[in-house]
């Protein structure tokens, strides 16, 4: 019984083994992008050891650790809360809510891009030292990122339970493709910067200034119709909409925050997202998803001409 | 038997700027005039390692070599050209690459190993064996920025070769570590050549390339000048050792002007002749254990070579180095050699047991510079009619006598 057993595990050890011995590694500059995806895959182990090794260094000899992911939202948001709802007083109703809907998208996005940018250039030890899929750099920021990003999404589902809100129930499934667009949106960018900045290393502050112009041309702290009723005026209305961010925010916010037109005490109707359908909203999320696999092929493209010489620049 | 890897046709072109101009001002201003040379790291290489087989890359400073290995590992891409590896690949340019200062030994044990490619279960099933290897101990939950240099060599080391590679790549880690460890690496591998696994080392120790390899290729300015036996191809890399000496600073800056003076170079002394014979009246034909040997080196001088110092080594079958004698070094007054003759160097008590073991001579000059030399030409075997085994030949007695029993 025991020696069956045995050999039967033998067999499946001298199985395994058979399947990584055959693989064939082929080092050559030119390396199509789908065998690019394959070898991340095969690598897939390695990201998540990166994104455990981040989060477990992020935090390390800080007394409060992990709590500090979910105390920056929360103090941001008190901070937007007093300059915006008691100081300019911006109208918004249950601003704090609105606010965070649109904060964590983007605080998911901007960590990403700018933890990867600099990501190859900070492990240039392991760059020049070993072999693996490079692109798993840039990826593990977004890895790590994404898992900070559901920590503060409890903050973000913890203030829906302290104002009592009620989410819009039919728009709350968009937020799964909205997600699978903003993971790859962001991906994509990560990707391309990472490379980029091994060549250039301004692209890590310049991309500090663009993220912050990007961050005040996505709807976050102010509503979209704000923006969008005069663009929709002089009819170039989908300018406001080339911003790919945009969509998955407004998604979120319509989700979460749900209130289209309110009627505010002063009795006037305040108009803040677009009161589309979800079909309209699932649209725009189609069109973000299209690009950003595009972006991403290309990115990964790029990643892939110019990894050739990053163990040398580095 | 199929190749394990495969160079073919490889070139790596290196663009060396004069200054680095990493930012986009820089580069914005001097857009496509940044002046730069081109460097071929490697010329047109082509390589085939069978299975199961140990190769060595030898070659001085800036050959090339250690470029090779970077792009079999894949590290660096060729220019042009593809290398085919197959099976898993496990790459020691530097030990405990990829570790992270605030990890425990135990978390930088997995992210060490996922960067290799190994699967997470593997690596826990062999975690017990890692550890065991590097001898950390109880130290293996700790930070490993308080390791000793020592402990993270260990660590390193432990990983790279318990990920099961097919081929492995060594570049001169062995350097590191004290001696017991470098034992016990050098141990390892042997393991891994019984295995049948294909192992490439990169090393400037001619010694250890002649003990471990079975093979090695010398390059020389990104091209391979000397392939085969790892004897042949030291002859090949002192040869080119000595030309670089003579032509001195010249050849870095322009590798074509390196050939016609290596052509020029006729050593004043050559060796022709080599023997190794029994040195017995009782038995010319064999040597037995405690025998005479007598070494017969027979040279040709084109002019006086006064003050000539003679070095030799006799290797095991295993090709390491048994014994080392260089008459300058012992303060042995050197020889003055003309015209044609012998160097005859005895041994009048051989110590060794069964075995075919090789012999090497080297001729130096008065300033200790090698002149000539002959090695892989001559061997002796000696054959041992006694019981006992090993490789030494020690003379031992043996007693044995009772001790009365001390009561209280």
């Amino acid at each position: 019984m025991l020696d069956w057993q045995s050999a039967q595990e033998d067999g499946g050890e001298a199985l395994t083994q058979r399947v990584s011995r055959d693989r064939l590694q082929v080092v050559s500059s030119k390396v199509s992008v789908w065998t690019r995806l394959l070898r991340i895959w095969t690598y897939r182990a390695l990201l998540l050891s990166l994104v455990r090794k981040e989060l477990s260094v992020k935090y390390k000899n800080s007394i409060l650790g992990f709590a500090w992911s979910m105390l920056n939202p929360a103090l941001t948001l008190i901070v937007y809360y007093v300059v915006f709802q008691l100081v300019l007083k911006n109208g918004i109703p249950q601003f704090a809510i609105f606010l965070l809907c649109g904060l964590v998208i983007w605080n998911f996005f901007s960590t990403a891009l700018s933890g990867a940018t600099t990501s190859v250039v900070a492990n240039a030890g392991i760059v020049k030292k070993v072999s693996f899929p490079r692109e798993v750099l840039p990826l593990a920021s977004v890895g790590s990122s994404l898992v900070f990003f559901f920590l503060q999404v409890i903050v973000l589902v913890i203030a829906l339970i302290i104002a009592r809100d009620l989410p819009a129930f039919t728009y709350l499934p968009l937020i799964v493709p909205a997600l699978v667009d903003l993971v790859l949106l962001a991906a994509a960018f990560s990707v391309f910067l990472s490379a980029v900045n091994v060549y250039f290393r301004d692209t890590q502050h310049l991309l500090e200034i663009v993220l912050m112009a990007w961050f005040w041309g996505t709807p976050v702290v102010y509503a979209y119709q704000t923006i969008a009723v005069p663009l929709a005026h002089r009819h170039i209305g989908w300018i406001y909409l080339l911003n790919p961010v945009t969509a998955v925010v407004l998604t979120f916010q319509r989700a979460l925050y749900a209130k289209v037109s309110p009627v505010l005490a002063t009795g006037s109707v305040m108009k803040i997202l677009p009161g589309n359908s979800p079909v309209w909203y699932l649209a725009q999320l189609a069109i973000v998803f299209v690009v950003s696999c595009v972006l991403l092929v290309i990115a990964l493209a790029i990643f892939g001409r110019m990894e050739g010489n990053f163990a040398e620049e580095l | 038997m199929a190749n394990a890897i495969e160079v073919d046709g490889v070139s790596k072109i290196f663009r060396l700027y004069q200054e680095k101009y990493t930012s986009l001002k820089e580069r914005v201003i001097k857009a496509g005039k940044i002046p730069y040379q081109e460097f071929w790291a490697l010329k047109d290489i082509n390589i085939n390692v069978e299975e199961g087989t140990s190769i060595g890359l030898l070659g001085h400073n800036g050959s090339g070599k250690s470029t090779l290995l970077k792009c079999i590992a894949g590290i660096i891409q060729p220019t042009k050209g593809e290398i085919r590896v197959k099976g898993r690949v496990s790459a020691m340019l530097e030990v405990g690459a990829g570790f992270h200062p605030e990890l425990s030994g135990r978390d930088n044990i997995f992210l060490s190993a996922t960067l290799l490619g190994v699967p997470v279960k593997e690596i826990a099933a062999r975690f017990d064996d890692i550890v065991e290897f590097s001898e950390l101990g109880a130290f293996i939950d700790n930070q490993v920025k308080h390791y000793s240099t020592g402990m993270y060599a260990r660590l390193g080391f432990a990983v790279a070769v318990n990920v099961d590679p097919d081929v492995l790549l060594v570049d001169e880690v062995l350097a590191v570590g004290d001696e017991n460890f470098q034992r016990k690496c050098i141990e390892r591998i042997r393991l891994f050549q019984k295995e049948g696994r294909t192992i490439v080392f990169v090393s400037h120790s001619p010694e250890l390339v002649r003990a471990t390899c079975e093979e090695a290729y010398v390059l020389d300015h990104g091209s391979v000048v000397g392939a085969g036996d790892p004897g042949s191809a030291i002859a090949v890399l002192r040869e080119s050792l000595q030309a670089g000496a003579q032509v001195g600073g010249a050849r870095i800056s322009d590798p074509d002007k390196v050939e016609e003076p290596k052509a020029e170079k006729v050593p004043n002394v050559e060796l022709v002749s080599i023997r190794a014979v029994s040195a017995s009246e009782e038995r010319p034909d064999h040597i037995f254990p405690h025998d005479p040997l007598k070494v017969e080196v027979g040279y040709h001088a084109r002019s006086p070579q006064p003050g000539t110092s003679v070095a030799i080594q006799l290797f095991s079958p295993q090709k390491e180095v048994i014994f080392a004698a260089n008459t300058r070094e012992m303060g042995i007054e050197g020889f003055d050699l003309d015209s044609d003759g012998v160097v005859e160097i005895n041994f009048e008590d051989l110590a060794l047991l069964d075995g075919i073991y090789g012999v090497a001579v080297t001729l130096l000059d008065s300033g200790g510079n090698p002149i000539s030399w002959l090695e892989d030409r001559a061997a002796f075997q000696v054959v041992n009619p006694s019981r006992v085994s090993g490789m030494v030949a020690l003379n031992f007695s043996i007693n044995s006598y009772s001790v009365p029993h001390i009561a209280n």
